[in-house]
């Protein structure tokens, strides 16, 4: 029992995140060399677009983690995880949109093009400050984070759980969609944030940039999954699970269960927010459609599909629905969703642990065999 | 005395600087304090003046027929219902109506509850960990370490509940009788002053019931315990103290012979008490 760590140096220990993080360091580099090293016509080529698409798919992997964290290990099923990796974004979108300056369309120094558009004059003052990156930085972690915290405060504290709390999430999202659809809002109304030029100095439209953004969601990935299984595998882990299992009794043990599902909330809907960060510049857009309920239920489908209570379930989860999604939307675009549908229902019947139940069966059975095997042999 | 010759005054302690988890007082004998309690749902009296004193050290048994407000009465003292009208007092220093259940648990309450509720997803030794007094907050919890002398205590614990061989299995495959020992431990884990345990013996098997009795007569004197229990076969093997309830209030109290011949409470019970 490697219990004798902190609780962030844990999971470095165990065989589980060694394996993930090597096969997702291993997927990196492959990658990076494919693209890097390969010749352009060669059937082994990674192309730009490609190394794009799979760093959206890294973003999704880490939003999953988020909220298998909420829903897997506390019992929380947040129908508005969308809200988080929105606002996360919208954070580093109006970086990009400062970043831009006088390249725009109207060639306004300060203003974004769609400010003076509107025939604003200054720049409204939730917009200060994002011309510099360590700022909006810190606001891609504050921003969801203190939405979450003060939203968690008033559900958890009125002991709002369950499905009321699924419903309010969903609304909660709906309500930030309906408002950022607004132009009044400042965020750019229904078009949103587009036409970045660069990030950090880099030209977001060269290749090398998406390379190092992608290689970026990778490194966040791990860090976001090496977070979350620190926090499952220490005692508060198990505290969330006990409120999740049995909430009253966890409080008559002396734990402030809403205090609990409130760090973890937050944390979760920190990292939904990084992800969204990292997504904005690789898609290249950040408008209110994030906020949408449908995208928010979507992520669940995908942890659903993983296995929850897993981590690394929800990131096989999400980077295999989205696969599964890219290649059918290409083909027949409509049947996507009924798609989407058929698959859901079909993994609650046959593997309600999702796709990593499957693998623990498998390795249980395995490890099952040997057993028996050394019974005998003895 | 001006403001602030009070405030300079360094006898006197206030009420915000004292530590929120001060001493529970038992110089006056009791450890509970129940007086003059209601509790009505719906027009129903579940608690009908209710007036109930525990001494430190004491195992208290309390019988009555099913609605006698058994449970209530837990249920007021843990925090989770509030009466109408009365006080609680835990020791003579803390009012257990102004404090939230984590904060009723942290001062030394620990309840077994009539069905067992253990975390079934856990093994033996995590719900025991859980348990453990420690300090339960946020950052604390999150960095907590598994120290060797906490390991030694919950090993302890775990002879003493005999799921010594169960331990690192989950607490969801345990016996009826086994999640009840579970849960007693889980109590012993918190190292209370005060045991409320809510049916401790229903599905035990006799053997089970046997031990059961010696574990929580060993528990009295270093902790006050309050045993509610339909079964009178095993009150009778327990109890010094019995407190009959009927009807939200104390019908009679005494010996458990002193008791069980009251015309009284055998006009209650009516048969029960063969």
């Amino acid at each position: 029992m490697a219990s004798s760590q902190t609780w962030l140096l844990r999971p470095l220990q165990e065989r589980s995140t060694q394996l993930f993080l090597g096969v997702l360091f291993g997927a990196l580099i492959v990658v990076t060399f494919l693209h890097l090293f390969m010749p352009q016509d060669s059937a082994l080529h990674v192309s730009a677009y490609t190394v794009t698409l799979l760093g959206k798919y890294l973003c999704y992997a880490l939003l999953a983690v988020a909220v298998d964290l909420v829903w897997g290990y506390l019992g929380i099923l947040s129908l508005g995880h969308g809200a988080f990796f929105a606002l996360g974004g919208y954070a580093m979108g109006m970086y990009l949109m400062r970043q831009i300056g006088d390249r725009g369309v109207y060639g306004d120094p300060v203003l974004p093009d769609f400010m003076v558009f509107l025939n604003w004059d200054t720049l409204p003052w939730y917009w200060q400050g994002f011309d510099m990156a360590w700022f909006a930085f810190i606001m891609v972690l504050l921003a969801p984070g203190l939405l979450a915290l003060v939203f968690g405060f008033l559900a958890f504290r009125s002991r709002v759980t369950g499905v009321y709390l699924s419903i309010i999430t969903q609304a909660l999202t709906f309500a930030l969609m309906l408002a950022f659809f607004r132009n009044e809002m400042g965020f750019g109304g229904n078009n949103g944030l587009t036409d970045f030029r660069d990030i950090l100095g880099f030209n977001l439209r060269s290749d090398a940039t998406r390379l190092g953004l992608f290689i970026a969601t990778g490194i966040a990935l791990a860090i976001g999954y090496v977070i979350c299984r620190g926090i499952v595998t220490s005692k508060l882990g198990r505290v969330s699970v006990a409120c999740r299992d049995a909430e009253a009794r966890t409080r008559f043990l002396g734990y402030r269960v809403e205090r609990v599902q409130l760090f973890v909330f937050v944390v979760s809907a920190m990292l939904a927010g990084v992800a969204g960060a990292l997504y904005v510049p690789q898609v290249g857009i950040i408008n209110p459609s994030e906020f949408s309920p449908l995208f928010s239920i979507e992520i669940v489908v995908w942890v659903a599909l993983g296995g929850r209570a897993t981590l690394y379930g929800a990131v096989i989860g999400a980077i295999l629905v989205n696969y599964a999604k890219t290649v059918f939307t290409g083909v027949m675009p409509d049947a996507w969703l009924f798609a989407l549908g058929a698959l859901f229902v079909l993994v609650t019947v046959f593997l309600p642990k999702g796709i990593a139940g499957l693998l623990q069966k498998r390795r249980k059975a395995k490890d099952d065999d040997t057993a028996t095997g050394q019974e005998a042999t003895a | 005395m001006s403001m602030f010759e009070q405030l300079a005054n360094r006898d006197r302690v206030f009420e915000f600087l004292a530590p929120a988890a001060s001493p529970v007082d038992v110089r006056h004998g009791p450890i509970l304090y129940l007086e003059d309690v209601n509790v009505s749902f719906d027009g129903f009296k579940a608690i009908n003046n209710l007036n109930l004193t525990i001494d430190d050290g004491e195992l208290r048994c309390i019988i009555g027929p099913n609605g006698a407000g058994k449970t209530t009465m837990m249920d007021i003292i843990t925090g989770k219902t509030r009466p109408d009208t009365g006080s609680v007092w835990f020791g003579s220093r803390h009012n257990l109506l102004t404090l939230s259940e984590p904060d009723i648990a942290s001062l030394g309450i620990g309840r077994k509850f009539q069905k067992p509720t253990v975390f079934e997803a856990l093994t033996v030794f995590e719900n025991l960990e859980l348990a453990m007094a420690a300090d339960k907050r946020i950052l604390p919890t999150l960095t907590a370490i598994m120290k060797a002398e906490y390991r030694d205590q919950i090993d302890e614990v775990l002879e003493m509940i005999n799921l010594k061989t169960l331990r690192d299995k989950p607490a969801g495959i345990l016996s009826h009788g086994q999640k009840q020992w579970l849960e007693i431990g889980m109590l012993l884990m918190q190292k209370p002053r005060l045991l409320l345990v809510d049916e401790p013996v229903a599905g035990m098997t006799e053997q089970e019931m046997e031990r059961t009795a010696e574990l929580l007569t060993s528990l009295a004197g270093k902790q006050s315990v309050v045993v509610v229990e339909h079964d009178m076969g095993f009150v009778r093997s327990i109890a010094r103290q019995v407190t009959v309830l009927h009807q939200g209030s104390v019908l009679a109290e005494g010996t458990m012979d002193q008791v069980s011949n009251d015309p009284e409470v055998i006009k209650v019970y009516l048969g029960e008490e063969a």
